[in-house]
């Protein structure tokens, strides 16, 4: 059945059992809307130097959109910033892939859990709610280490 | 009419089902063979063979510009277009024609009045010491236009509130309604409440004084007769897509006096009488509200939508829908933790129900009633407003029209019931 592609066990469980949700101590916190569907998502970054120290969230939305928030929580904590771009970016790609990208052993490799929402890319209603929190994350992210891009439209 | 057998137990008010015919759109198969359940009618309605036949023919026989022009071809647009409102101004018996405007759509009618109002001479002029009043269940173009309005001039944006059970809270009304009125614009049916609004109340209020009153009827036109005279309203709008009709042709009804007097919002060709490099002059209304090459095509398939759907008659549609909607509140109820956002009977409501399903969110429920092809609407319907007052991120809706029928309300329970245990 189609719909077993998109809802993945692993998604399942990530809605069910949320991973590290709650807000708690940032340097920045960015508040982002899904405004065809009304998902919302509160999100804040920790940063000890290049070190992801903590992502901390809370909002209400899908299932979808409540899992990619867990699934980022889980592979972004304790990152260096240069691999959570690197692993942001496969995420970006295979969510932007129509279904047509077939995850393979490196990429699952640097998405690990994410790779299960690959069959979200099919649905482009929902893309959007999977990439809420990434997209939340990437602007917190240019808010607490001072991207100059962002300050001059802050 | 002969009934079938079998679906319409114990209701002569039911419409014949052979009336699905007549919508080819219904017998389209989805998701590998099911048959498409078309729950999103409060969005847009499907159209009928009827109305696909005279956009055809209008483009294959008849297609020229409008008003200008002397051969044949430009006769037989004009005729056809000014014909169409003809039907629209005997559907809503409006006791002109030159009072029915063409416009886009419901959203431009009705920021077509706030910006007459915005430009207005007194009396009606809408400035910082005057008040516009709307209501909390709004859709977005019933709000944002007047937001729009009040940020520019100053005037104060005032609107009533809803009870528990998704009804205007008029308890205020004098307060909420005062001599600084200019304007009282508010929706006669909701499109994500349901609720029929009691529109006596607030047009006497408004008329005590002096406001003008705006009703947004894009959910009622479809659904039940509207009589423009009766709601003794000054302005009405709705749109075409929801009726039968195709998209880009709304409707803004209003009293010739006031048309006469307000002055144009859009100009351009076809609205004027006199152009020198100076100044120009208008045309009479409603050509003074309709700057440019209209929607020709559009405004025929509108007037083959009245056509058919006065030839069935309002009366039983909405007989029809009333007997769906009883039977739907029923049913939806008796699905565990089923949550009617809206009144909770079929009693002044019309054929929209918005419900909650226990924790799980509006866009996995519609995700796994579209694997079974059922297609609702889920979100906020452009009624943020309503979503929290009622401390709801979304609802899912499920809005009914003349084709539907009480088996495809049994089709969307046991769905339901999927979607339950999918995510139980």
């Amino acid at each position: 059945m189609k719909l077993d592609s998109m809802y993945q066990e692993v998604i399942l469980d990530h809605y069910k059992h949320p991973h590290g949700r709650g807000l708690r101590d940032g340097d920045a916190e960015v508040h982002h809307v899904n405004p065809t569907c009304g998902d919302e998502i509160t999100l804040r970054v920790k940063y000890d130097g290049s070190r992801i120290e903590d992502v901390s969230y809370e909002g209400q939305g899908c299932s979808i959109s409540q899992a990619s928030a867990s699934v980022l929580n889980e592979l972004l904590v304790g990152r260096e910033l240069d691999d959570a771009r690197k692993i942001q970016s496969a995420f970006l790609e295979l969510m932007q892939s129509k279904g047509q990208l077939e995850p393979d052993d490196a990429m699952e490799e640097v998405l690990e859990d994410a790779v299960a929402f690959a069959g979200v890319s099919k649905y482009p209603a929902r893309v959007k709610c999977a990439l809420l929190s990434w997209m939340a994350w990437k602007d917190a992210t240019a808010q607490a280490l001072g991207d100059p891009a962002h300050k001059e439209t802050a | 009419m002969t009934q079938p057998s079998g679906l319409l137990t114990g209701s002569d008010r039911l419409l014949d089902e052979a009336v699905r015919k007549d919508f080819p759109l219904l017998d389209r198969l989805v998701h590998d063979g099911k048959k498409i359940v078309y729950l999103d009618n409060a969005a847009t309605s499907q159209k009928p063979r009827q109305v696909l036949d005279a956009l055809n023919e209008y483009y294959e026989r008849h297609n020229a510009n409008v008003h200008r022009g002397v051969h044949v071809l430009a006769e037989e647009a004009t005729a056809l277009y000014e014909g169409a409102r003809d039907k629209v101004a005997a559907f809503i018996n409006a006791p002109s024609r030159d009072e029915v405007i063409f416009t886009k759509n419901a959203s431009e009618s009705l920021n077509l009045v706030a910006n007459m109002l915005g430009w207005a001479d007194e009396p009606y002029r809408v400035d910082h010491e005057t008040e516009i009043v709307i209501t909390e269940m709004e859709h977005h173009s019933n709000i944002v236009p007047w937001q729009l309005l009040s940020q520019r001039t100053g005037a104060k944006l005032k609107w009533f509130g809803l009870t528990d059970d998704g009804r205007l809270d008029l308890s205020n009304i004098n307060e909420i309604i005062t001599e600084k009125t200019k304007i009282v614009s508010f929706v006669l049916i909701s499109n994500i409440l349901g609720t029929v609004n009691p529109v006596e109340a607030i047009v006497r209020r408004a008329q005590e004084v002096g406001a003008l009153v705006l009703i947004d009827a894009s959910q009622a036109a479809p659904h039940v007769a509207v009589d423009v005279q009766a709601l003794q309203a000054d302005f009405v709008a709705f749109t075409g897509h929801k009726m039968c009709g195709p998209t880009g042709i709304g409707v803004l009804w209003g009293r010739q006096e006031l048309l006469e007097d307000l002055p144009p919002f859009l100009g351009g060709g076809e609205m004027i009488e006199t152009v020198s490099m100076h100044s120009s002059t208008y045309a009479p209304a409603p050509h003074k509200f309709e700057a440019g090459t209209p929607p020709i095509a559009q405004a025929v398939g509108l007037g083959a939508a009245v056509d058919y759907l006065s030839a069935i008659g309002m009366d039983k549609i909405a007989a029809h829908e009333h007997a769906i909607t009883e039977y739907a509140v029923k049913r939806l109820l008796e699905v565990p933790s089923l949550r009617i956002i809206g009144p909770s009977t079929a009693e002044e409501r019309g054929a929209t129900i918005s419900f909650t399903l226990g924790d799980i969110h509006p866009h996995d429920v519609g995700q796994v009633l579209d694997e079974q092809g059922i297609a609702v609407r889920v979100g906020h319907h452009c009624a943020r407003p309503v979503c929290l007052r009622y401390g709801i991120p979304a609802t899912t809706r499920a809005s009914f029209y003349l084709y539907s029928t009480q088996s495809e309300v049994d089709v969307l329970v046991d769905g339901l019931e999927h979607v339950r245990n999918f995510f139980g």
